[in-house]
């Protein structure tokens, strides 16, 4: 079995405050091969973006990683010197934030911009790097990218500057994208033409893609697999056609239901009740048992760990049919 | 660009015009000229011929359109106290002022900005809370204050720099400077760190706290996951984006320096033109101080107009928006 690009094991970050330790991401492992794209989702708070910043070692004091293990093509990154994970970041990993309107200097030309983030992590010289500049413009499908490489960055629309943005993330040619809700601050139309160009990258590129956003169209559209995090956790995780038809955990069937269809006749649509906790009162057992319609005793006491189901792993205490049985 | 330069420049000749108004009236309502030039006991016969000499006898738009006349070509009047035109004993004084000025303002923009960023960047160690406190002094003191004590310190008990006085000068053509000799150099360290002390403290501040909120901005965020440098990040994006109200404020305040500097002057006994227009005032000597209003103004519209360019140098956004008139 090939290495995969990104391998993320029991991974724990922590928020340390004056009146309790916070744990934002408490035991979330996955992994991303090479060329495949990793949907993640969940309600705000759920620690996608978290995950997505402690991979790229961006987590701020108060936070910090408290627990397991990054690797990078089976490289460990997460307690690299800031020194050495910054050569990693840019270079072998690109970043993709949600809003294109601030993720640019508004005083750099995007092509002085571009310039800076080649030359910091390869030995091109100034020409060669604006040469490259250009062709990168060309690529994430900027039209006449010789001029346009001279402009600033508010003489571009949102979907002009999240174009740059993501040439910006692949300028050393990572091997790994993460792109935090990419789309959320665009127009529609404008979404779909970056979902494609992401996807293309990936492609034609072998990168391996995170895509971090609560949009499940996106997943649908987009990804290979998807985690669906809860609370910090994964509660479920698989090849995405698998999780959108058959979602396993109450929480990603609450989700799937959640989303309206064109050819879906008058049905209300599924709502979860309740809202999910607050980081400095996560209930014991599994997170979500106070909105669960399913949940028993067990789920009160015991975290449930991932539990394979064919190509899928789910987070519940429903599908341990070994436990259920030496009970019975 | 050059459309947006003349407008700013049409507007700073209004502005202008209406200081001209007001230092025109000055000579109107702060008592009779002509008394103030001749003695007690003079003739009313003779008084009259004065009144009649300097023109004070035309109905008052004439006069307004004289004064103006002359005043945008530097004509101010001749001086009550010292009986030499105005514009002679300004160009005198203006050299000092100036000088003054300008080392205020470059020690308060090189150690403003400086301990601005480390306040900044270092903000929980010892020397960035230090650099806090002396900013709350800097700003709580009052100039004279200041002058004074510095002047007990290292004039009268340690001896090493001159009290008052600018200190040999050299003549360079109608200016004279203090900046090519040891003596003069000495003598500008003190009134300079008084004038320059509030303005650094000021442009500190205001570096620290804008650093700090561009800091937070997500194109800083994204700077650091392109991996850039720590050095590159905080000096190549984070201090120019800082700057851009800093020039703002660091351009009035040199308006304001000059303005402010009569207090440091007088303190000091340097001979420029605030102590003169202390002097003015002392003896109601209206052409100098109509002429200092005047001089005055113009350097504060002057900059005023050096810094909205400047604005638009360093913020590419501005251009965009200067160039669609609104």
């Amino acid at each position: 079995m090939t290495v995969p690009v990104l391998s993320v094991r029991d991974l724990k970050v922590e928020f340390v405050t004056r009146r309790a330790t916070l744990r934002a991401i408490d035991g979330v492992s996955f992994e991303i091969a090479k060329g495949e794209v990793l949907g993640v989702v969940g309600e705000s708070g759920a620690g996608k973006s978290v995950t997505g910043l402690a991979v790229i070692g961006l987590i701020d004091p108060p936070g910090r990683i408290s627990g397991g293990e990054i690797l990078l093509s089976g490289m460990r990154i997460d307690h690299l010197p800031p020194e050495e994970i910054r050569r990693v970041r840019g270079k072998r990993i690109g970043m993709i934030f949600q809003d294109p309107l601030t993720s640019l200097n508004p005083l750099y030309r995007i092509g002085d911009q571009i310039v800076e983030t080649i030359r910091t992590h390869t030995n091109l010289l100034e020409s060669a790097a604006r040469k490259r500049a250009v062709d990168l413009l060309a690529e994430v499908g900027i039209p006449a990218p010789d001029k346009r490489v001279d402009g600033y960055p508010h003489e571009f629309s949102g979907g002009m500057r999240q174009r740059v943005v993501i040439a910006l993330a692949i300028c050393a040619e990572p091997e790994l994208i993460i792109a935090d809700e990419p789309t959320t601050a665009l127009d529609v139309s404008v979404q779909a033409q970056i979902i494609a160009l992401i996807k293309r990258l990936g492609r034609d590129h072998g990168t391996a893609v995170m895509l971090v956003t609560h949009d499940m169209g996106v997943i649908a559209e987009t990804c290979d697999r998807v985690a669906v995090m809860y609370s910090g956790r994964i509660a479920e995780i698989g090849p995405v056609q698998d999780v959108i038809r058959n979602p396993l955990h109450p929480y990603a069937k609450g989700l799937m239901g959640a989303i309206p269809t064109l050819a879906g006749e008058d049905k209300r649509l599924v709502q979860i009740p309740g809202s999910m906790p607050r980081l400095s009162a996560i209930p014991p057992g599994c997170p979500f048992n106070p909105r669960c319609a399913f949940a028993f005793d067990r789920c009160r006491v015991e975290r449930p760990e991932p539990i394979r189901q064919g190509a899928q792993a789910v987070a519940c205490h429903l599908y341990d049919h070994a436990a259920k049985e030496s009970a019975a | 660009m050059l459309a947006f330069t003349l407008r700013r420049a049409v507007q700073a000749i209004g502005v202008m015009i209406a200081v001209g108004i007001i230092a025109f009236a000055m000579f109107r309502f702060a008592g009779d000229p002509v008394s103030q030039i001749v003695s007690i006991d003079t003739p009313a016969a003779e008084r009259e011929a004065v009144r009649k000499s300097l023109g004070l006898d035309d109905p008052v738009l004439v006069q307004f359109a004289r004064y103006f006349i002359n005043a945008a070509q530097f004509k101010f009047g001749v001086s009550y106290q010292f009986r030499q035109p105005v514009s002679t004993l300004l160009a005198e004084r203006m050299p000092a002022t100036l000088e003054l000025a300008v080392c205020a303002t470059i020690f308060a923009m090189v150690f403003g900005i400086l301990m601005g960023v480390y306040a900044a960047l270092r903000r929980d160690t010892l020397l960035a809370k230090l650099c806090q406190a002396v900013s709350l002094i800097g700003i709580s003191l009052p100039t004279f204050l200041i002058g004074i004590l510095l002047i007990y310190l290292f004039a009268v008990t340690l001896g090493w720099l001159p009290s008052f006085g600018r200190g040999e000068v050299v003549r360079i053509g109608w200016w004279t400077t203090g900046l090519l000799t040891v003596s003069g150099l000495k003598a500008l360290i003190m009134p300079s760190i008084t004038l320059g002390l509030f303005q650094m403290t000021l442009i500190m501040r205001l570096v620290r706290a804008e650093m700090l909120e561009v800091l937070r901005a997500d194109y800083i965020r994204f700077a650091r996951a392109r991996g850039l440098t720590t050095r590159a990040i905080h000096f190549g994006h984070a201090l120019k984006n800082t700057l851009v109200p800093v020039i703002t404020v660091a351009g009035l305040q040199f308006g304001s320096v000059i303005a402010f500097s009569i207090i440091t002057e007088s303190v000091f006994q340097w001979p420029g033109m605030g102590l003169m227009f202390v002097q003015a005032v002392q003896n109601v000597d209206i052409p100098i101080m109509a002429a200092y209003l005047l001089m005055v103004s113009l350097i504060f519209v002057t900059i005023n107009l050096v810094v909205d360019i400047l604005y638009t140098i360093v913020d590419p956004r501005l251009r965009a928006t200067v160039s669609r008139p609104a």
